[in-house]
């Protein structure tokens, strides 16, 4: 599995700073709320609310570098720092992007809780 | 050595944030409390006490940036240590945090030893603070430890119309050779004791403790509605606990306490007088030693209270008083009108 998918350095940090059997459940709840964040991403896009969008994009990448998900982080914050365009077709594909690297993040972060 | 148990309240909207954090300060051994936003937060910060405030920036409904402005603009909230967590990018969000009153400011992911070390600063800092508002509160009076809160330190004074009063003890000297200093400390502890008691009670503030002497002010640094009629009522609340406390003493066959009270209304400068490195709130002004001669003039007089002109004329008909005429008393320059109030 590649490292930029999720950083295995900063993974075992924060299992050693914060106990293993914390930070499956913290994966749990992570895996429980991301899927709503995505869909806020959306919803916030198609009501062109700039505000909701970079606050859904900030947590959505604040919550990827905790668990050391490189890519998904870098995307997110790309996101929270681009003003929200006009064009939803580019929304649509850059959201679409955001959605496989979730999927590829949280399979790893699935396996990696045991 | 373990660091004391600290009550800290964590702010995210986001739920694995809060977790994470509650478990970083629970393994720090403090106990956490969560708020999902800065409105909560705020409820939860006037309902019960915390000693530090973890924050987050970007949050729905109130954000961080509010949240440090409500807290600077409450007196009550304004010592609260804030550290601020967040993943925002950017000198400016750290810079006006701190112009915010925040006391530090860490990046997201927080680095659990980073996160010890600075709870661990807030928290005794915090404690100094409130060693430093204990001691304040201790050696200078309710009032002028808010004035200071309110308004902080600077030399200089203002005008204010005030009642001044001066009270001791008559004979304190021959006392503190007749008998043990032990059993004078008593005494005096004792005679503290019941005159704060009289004049906390009418609105009166003790500004200085010399000897056995005390100066009380009425109407600064706070005013008072009635100022003549609060002294004159504490003047005789005083006479009266003196007198109980006196049975006591003839029963223990001990000499009776006797007091002399001095009081006089007017133009006082009110303020801190001293240096930048050690002041002390003050009155000085004519009114102030014309309540102190007042006071000496008692002995004299063989009176218990003595009041100036000023403080008879402000006082309603139902405290009767004598008058004693013009006086001429020490360092005036011309007689004063003098009043007894019976005790």
């Amino acid at each position: 599995m590649p490292d930029d998918v999720i950083d295995r350095g900063v993974f075992a940090e924060l299992q050693a700073a914060a106990g293993a059997e914390f930070v499956a459940e913290l994966i749990g709840t992570f895996l429980e709320e991301a899927p709503g964040l995505l869909v806020e991403l959306r919803s916030a896009a198609a009501q062109g609310d700039a505000d909701r969008y970079r606050r859904a994009a900030h947590s959505l990448k604040a919550n990827a570098q905790t668990f050391g998900a490189t890519s998904l982080g870098a995307l997110a914050r790309d996101l929270e720092h681009t003003p929200l365009s006009a064009d939803q077709t580019q929304i649509g594909s850059t959201l679409a992007a955001l959605d496989a690297q979730y999927a590829a993040a949280a399979a790893t972060l699935t396996t990696l809780k045991g | 050595m373990s660091a004391p148990t600290a009550r800290l309240l964590i702010v995210d909207d986001n739920k694995v944030n809060r977790l994470l954090m509650s478990r970083n300060v629970e393994m720090l051994g403090h106990r956490p409390a969560v708020a999902e936003n800065g409105r909560v937060a705020l409820e939860m910060l006037r309902r019960d006490s915390f000693d530090l405030l973890l924050l987050d920036i970007e949050m729905p409904e109130m954000d961080g940036f509010q949240v440090l402005e409500q807290l600077k603009a409450d007196p009550s909230l304004r010592d609260l240590p804030v550290i601020v967590t967040s993943s925002l990018e950017g000198m400016d969000s750290v810079v006006r945090c701190i112009e915010l009153g925040a006391e530090d400011y860490l990046p997201k992911p927080v680095n659990a030893v980073l996160l010890k070390a600075r709870i661990g600063a807030s928290l005794e800092k915090k404690r100094l603070r409130d060693i430093q508002r204990e001691i304040v509160r201790r050696f200078a009076t309710t009032e002028v430890a808010l004035d200071l809160e309110r308004s902080g330190f600077a030399l200089g004074g203002k005008r204010v119309h005030a009642t001044v009063l001066f009270s001791d003890i008559r004979g304190f000297t021959s006392m503190c050779e007749s008998q043990p200093p032990e059993e004078t400390i008593e005494v005096l502890n004792t005679y503290y004791a019941l005159m704060f008691d009289a004049i906390g009670s009418t609105g009166g503030v003790v500004n200085q403790i010399i000897g056995d002497g005390l100066m009380v002010l009425f109407g600064a640094p706070l005013p008072l509605a009635d100022g003549p009629s609060a002294a004159v009522s504490a003047a005789i609340e005083m006479h009266a606990l003196i007198a109980q406390y006196n049975l006591e003493r003839a029963a223990a066959q001990k000499a009776p306490l006797k007091i002399g009270v001095g009081i006089a209304t007017g133009d006082v400068v009110a303020g801190y007088t001293g240096t930048q490195q050690r002041a002390t709130y003050t009155c000085i002004g004519d009114t102030v030693n014309l309540a102190a001669r007042l006071e000496t003039y008692t002995k004299e007089a063989g009176r218990g209270i003595l009041i100036d002109g000023a403080t008879q004329r402000a006082l309603g008909a139902g405290t009767p008083t004598e008058a004693l005429g013009g006086v001429q008393l020490k360092g005036k320059a011309a007689a004063v009108e003098v009043f007894a109030v019976p005790v």
